[in-house]
């Protein structure tokens, strides 16, 4: 077991859907009303054209991964080395997760690999999105 | 800005560099300033405007015994001393001030009264980066690279002949940290620190500062020191979070920055004598000449591989031996202004010869910000 607890989030008035959603089992993104652009980090208003009509939706849980580095030193929370990832979601946004369920080598982790949200409790309020290679 | 109207008149590093155990992270702002104010010939007394990161400007200024009328605290990283270069012409030009000061010192190594903000755990990289167990610059600026190196073909070579290149330059210097001359083997058996990047492909961690004095164009022949008259600027912001960069593979606040200075300059890439690249890591340097517009996309890499930036290349490339060889105190950004203005008094270590244009390009946070200065010696 790694020494330790990992940074723990804390969530702000503009990022509770966020939080609330992954503690439910969902991954949830902000789509703009009025231009229907998909965007993260959340935010109550759309960061392309502004308009504070927004709404919160259910995304896939489907990404690929996009970039990463597989960090070799000790960090509380993780047992190096650890892949730090950017996962690129099917509705288009990025995000940093880890990957896990997978051996952290560059063998194994493949740049565009298919990747799905796997939901790691932290605690009673805190779920992370962490991600997973896709199942065939 | 007007090209040529405001010169650089002082510009000066801490007397020593590396590992500074007698003076905390004020202690070298002001040796910095001192140094930089008796190369320019004047006292706290003349100074009239402030510029600083790090340390705020109220806690500089009260140090040294300067009363400003102008004042910028512009903190974005490293290249924040290229911002506040641009800032403090703009100020002059304007008539808000008439002799500017501008300090960076940072105990980097020794990290006596060091000033580190810390991340909130409710900021946007507080929730949606560092829960994933970043840990500093290497984890997180490092991040875009594989991206960059599947979509462009590049290699782990390629990322260590930067650093081998550049301890070329380091070793023509002597106040240099690094000087033994390195070989590609070298830096691919160094110790790992975040796949793809070894030991050798980071930067140094060391104590320094350094201080630049600006004044106008007309005022400049009053000083004892040769001028280094600016002649293009530019700066920009992208994100605090390197996982939402618009693109991997090259930074939107350096192609805005470095777009922005070139045409203030009114220059064209091949009238560029010498140039300066922020490179707290081997992969900034091929962004750089790429966003800058040195080389095509996806070509830098074999830019440098093929020495047109090694010493006497075509296009000489942090002389100083840079970030990975030269000092990294966490803020470069200094640095590499001090290497530019060197070179355009032609008193640099590894001196370029006949040198009369220089571009000093800046990186801030993780491709967070970006400032472009670029200067001449000739009025």
């Amino acid at each position: 077991m790694p020494e330790g607890q990992r940074a723990r989030p804390q969530p702000t008035p503009e990022t509770m859907h966020f939080w609330e959603g992954t503690k439910a089992g969902e991954l949830r993104l902000q789509r703009c009303n009025a231009c229907r652009k998909v965007y993260f980090p959340p935010r109550p208003f759309c960061p392309h054209c502004a308009s504070r009509e927004v709404s919160v939706f259910r995304a896939s849980g489907k990404a690929r991964l996009y970039s990463y580095v597989i960090h070799h030193r000790p960090v509380p929370g993780f047992t190096p080395p650890y892949a730090i990832a950017v996962v690129e979601l099917d509705e288009g946004p990025r995000l940093m997760t880890n990957i896990v369920d997978c051996p952290q080598t560059p063998e194994a982790l493949v740049l565009d690999m298919p990747v799905e949200v796997a939901f790691e409790k932290m605690d009673d309020e805190i779920t992370l999105p962490l991600f997973r290679p896709a199942k065939r | 800005m007007k090209p040529k109207s405001i010169a650089i008149v002082g510009a000066a590093e801490t007397t020593e560099l590396g590992r500074i155990p007698n003076l905390s992270q004020i202690g070298l702002h002001a040796d910095a300033a001192l140094n930089a104010m008796k190369d320019a010939g004047i006292g706290p007394k003349d100074i009239d405007g402030i510029a600083t990161a790090g340390e705020t400007p109220v806690t500089i200024a009260h140090y040294l015994g300067i009363t400003p009328k102008w004042v910028d605290g512009t903190a974005v990283g490293g290249c924040s001393f290229m911002i506040h270069v641009r800032h403090a012409a703009a100020a002059l030009e304007s008539g808000l001030c008439k002799t500017v000061l501008i300090t960076h010192g940072e105990s980097g190594r020794s990290g006596i009264a060091r000033s580190r903000p810390a991340v909130s755990p409710g900021s946007l990289a507080g929730q949606f980066e560092l829960p994933y167990g970043p840990m500093g610059p290497p984890t997180l600026f490092t991040i875009p690279v594989l991206r960059y190196m599947k979509t462009y073909g590049i290699t782990e070579e390629h990322l260590a002949t930067v650093a081998v290149v550049q301890r070329e330059w380091a070793a023509k210097n002597p106040r240099a940290t690094f000087r033994d001359p390195i070989t590609v083997e070298d830096v691919l058996n160094s110790r790992m620190i975040a796949y793809p990047f070894r030991l050798l492909m980071c930067c140094l961690v060391t104590d320094g500062g350094g201080a630049l004095i600006l004044t106008t164009a007309d005022r400049a022949k009053d000083f004892p020191t040769k001028p280094v008259y600016l002649v293009g600027t530019g700066e920009s912001v992208e994100t605090p979070m390197v996982s939402q960069m618009e693109d991997f593979t090259s930074s939107r606040a350096f192609r805005v920055a470095g777009a922005k200075a070139f045409e203030e300059a009114g220059i064209t890439h091949k009238d560029v004598d010498h140039l300066m690249i922020y490179d707290a890591f081997a992969h900034l340097p091929i962004y750089g000449l790429e966003d800058l517009g040195f080389c095509e996309k996806g070509e830098a890499a074999a830019f440098i591989g093929e020495r047109n930036t090694a010493p006497g290349g075509k296009l000489p490339l942090n002389t100083n031996g840079g970030g990975l060889s030269y000092m990294h105190s966490g803020m470069y950004g200094m640095y590499a202004l001090q290497e530019s203005v060197r070179q355009m008094r032609h008193t640099a270590p590894a001196q370029v010869p006949g040198a009369k244009l220089s571009v000093c390009h800046g990186v801030g946070g993780m491709f967070a910000a970006s400032g472009t200065i670029i200067m001449t010696n000739e009025g």
